[in-house]
């Protein structure tokens, strides 16, 4: 059974139709991403599945739970996390900060017990200190804990988006193009980042432009164009598609036109 | 001793007030630092002054109680014109703030009750310096301890980034809500102390130049930290009465230092990240010196 499930999805802003008829399954455990040229609208999935913009039509369902009507931070809780293409932390706070916010419905103590630092205010902030601290060094910025988030490299703010991301321990991860703007060796340590989420157990469903990236790292791809899924498969069945070809590249014929 | 007891007599009013307005100066800061730029705090003052007056003129209630009142009942008006105004953010959710402050200043300039114009009257002076001094360190010491809660972190991702801070799973909404009804709690202490220290209060003591000031005091001290607040309140009191010898060019030159302090100190007087960079700075010269 898939961990989520997308069923005639379609999204129009006034006049015009962004998606129409999306059917996305995504399992568990495994890497799955959604690929597609610019405007194809990818970020408007996942805008949809974490609730920051409502479907026009169909349906979104996580482990079998309907999302609809659900609130954003609501769905996070129930265990969807993102990170952003435009890389969106909290740049005044340290990095241990940012990490701690991400487990914030998972630490609970009363107001009174905060305002005293009674014993369990102290023992539910040290154990999401604790956890903070090993997810920064699952992505190895462990040692810039206590430095702030504006001083990292572009590389390093990915890296501790994810850890952010994973802090509200999500079954599913969703990472809007992880690797934009890197070079090739920034690239090739965060794919074996994304990996090693994989293997700890976590579903990821990511968005890609850079073909080659997708193909050595995903399980399974679906290629998004003008709004519709025009193939589902395999990373091999995809690179062979003649529809991906096209929507990449161009038609054979209109090249035949050119002189 | 007899020159305390007079500088006492000459200052305790200027020194009540400088309590006060570090008090607002922090219930603004509290709203701030969830990123709310509200306006409606010296209107929250005024909703707490004119309560706890009222109580103690007509129902002779225990100060304590009459303290308490003033604080509820701000906070009780924060929770219903919250929830609609709060979907507003930055500047259009201060006009919206600023609306209220008006509506709350000419309701209270019409209503029989509150005395219309001229004020109340006559309002015993219960509040003493250890009221201020000691409701002061209590609020210092609840957002100091704010600030290192699941709350106060929450508060500081939604100002840096609500859609963020949603994504991580944060009620944004309640928080909004908390912060600002927190806000109105102090603003009101604030002014049932105030009208317990000034014999008469009048709807125009809360309109929106408090507002402004209000916003000055804790923009100027700078909102990284809780010091920066009272500092900005202490100041912005003291300088009037420090400029004194200038006369008639006393409010102009106040201005210039404001104007001064926003152009070369944007942060604010007191912000931490710029204080620690400067202790690094002047430490590694020295140690780097054989």
């Amino acid at each position: 059974m898939s961990m989520l499930s997308i069923r005639g999805v379609g999204k129009h802003f006034g006049g015009l139709q962004v998606l129409q008829d999306v059917n996305i399954e995504v399992p568990g455990g495994a890497i799955f991403a959604l690929i597609g040229p610019n405007g194809a609208g990818k970020t408007t999935v996942f805008n949809l599945v974490t609730g920051l913009l409502k479907p026009s039509a169909g349906s979104i369902a996580f482990q079998g739970q309907d999302l609809a009507g659900i609130a954003p931070h609501k769905i996070t809780r129930l265990g969807i996390a993102r990170t952003f293409q435009n890389i969106r932390l909290f740049p005044d706070m340290t990095l241990l900060q940012n990490v701690m916010v991400g487990r914030h419905h998972l630490t609970s103590y009363s107001g009174v017990a905060a305002l005293f630092a009674l014993p369990s205010f102290r023992e539910a902030e040290r154990r999401s200190r604790d956890r903070a601290l090993e997810l920064l060094s699952w992505v190895k910025l462990d040692h810039k804990a206590e430095s702030t988030a504006d001083n990292l490299s572009y590389g390093e703010q990915r890296k501790l988006e994810f850890a952010r991301a994973l802090a509200t321990e999500p079954k599913l991860l969703l990472l809007d193009e992880p690797v934009a703007g890197m070079n090739s060796s920034e690239k090739a340590v965060l794919m074996e980042e994304i990996r090693n989420i994989r293997d700890r157990g976590y579903g990821v469903f990511l968005i890609e432009h850079d073909m080659r990236f997708v193909m050595n790292l995903c399980d399974r791809v679906a290629v998004l164009n003008f709004g519709r899924i025009i193939a589902e498969g395999a990373p091999e069945e995809i690179r062979n598609s003649p529809e991906v070809i096209e929507a990449y590249l161009g038609r054979g014929d209109e090249a035949e036109v050119l002189p | 001793m007899e020159a305390f007891a007079d500088f006492w007599a000459t200052y305790s009013t200027l020194i009540f007030t400088v309590g006060i307005h570090a008090l607002l100066a922090l219930s603004l800061w509290l709203t701030l630092s969830c990123g709310l730029l509200s306006l409606a705090n010296a209107a929250f003052m005024g909703i707490g002054a004119y309560t706890a007056a009222l109580l103690t003129l007509h129902l002779h209630w225990p100060f304590p109680m009459v303290l308490a009142a003033g604080a509820l009942a701000p906070a009780a008006v924060a929770l219903v014109i919250g929830a609609p105004t709060l979907r507003l953010s930055g500047v259009y959710l201060a006009m919206a703030t600023l609306a209220f402050g008006e509506v709350t200043r000419i309701l209270v300039l019409n209503l029989e009750i509150t005395g219309g114009p001229e004020g109340l009257n006559g309002i015993p002076l219960l509040t003493t310096w250890w009221h201020i001094l000691l409701i002061l360190a209590a609020a210092g010491y609840a957002l100091a301890r704010l600030r290192r809660s699941r709350m106060g972190r929450a508060f500081e991702a939604i100002r840096e980034d609500e859609v963020a801070a949603r994504m991580m799973g944060i009620d944004v909404e309640g928080h909004k809500l908390a912060a600002f009804t927190l806000g109105a709690v102090l603003a009101g202490l604030a002014g049932a102390l105030n009208a317990h220290s000034t014999f008469f209060i009048s709807p125009r003591e809360y309109g929106f130049e408090n507002a402004v000031d209000i916003l000055t005091m804790t923009i100027l001290g700078g909102i990284s930290s809780l010091i920066g607040p009272v500092l900005g309140a202490t100041i912005l009191t003291l300088l009037p009465e420090l400029l004194r010898f200038l006369h008639a060019y006393r409010l102009a030159v106040n201005g210039l230092i404001l104007i001064a302090v926003v152009l070369f100190l944007p942060t604010g007087l007191w912000d931490s990240r710029r204080l620690r960079q400067l202790v690094g700075a002047w430490r590694t010269r020295r140690e780097g010196k054989p």
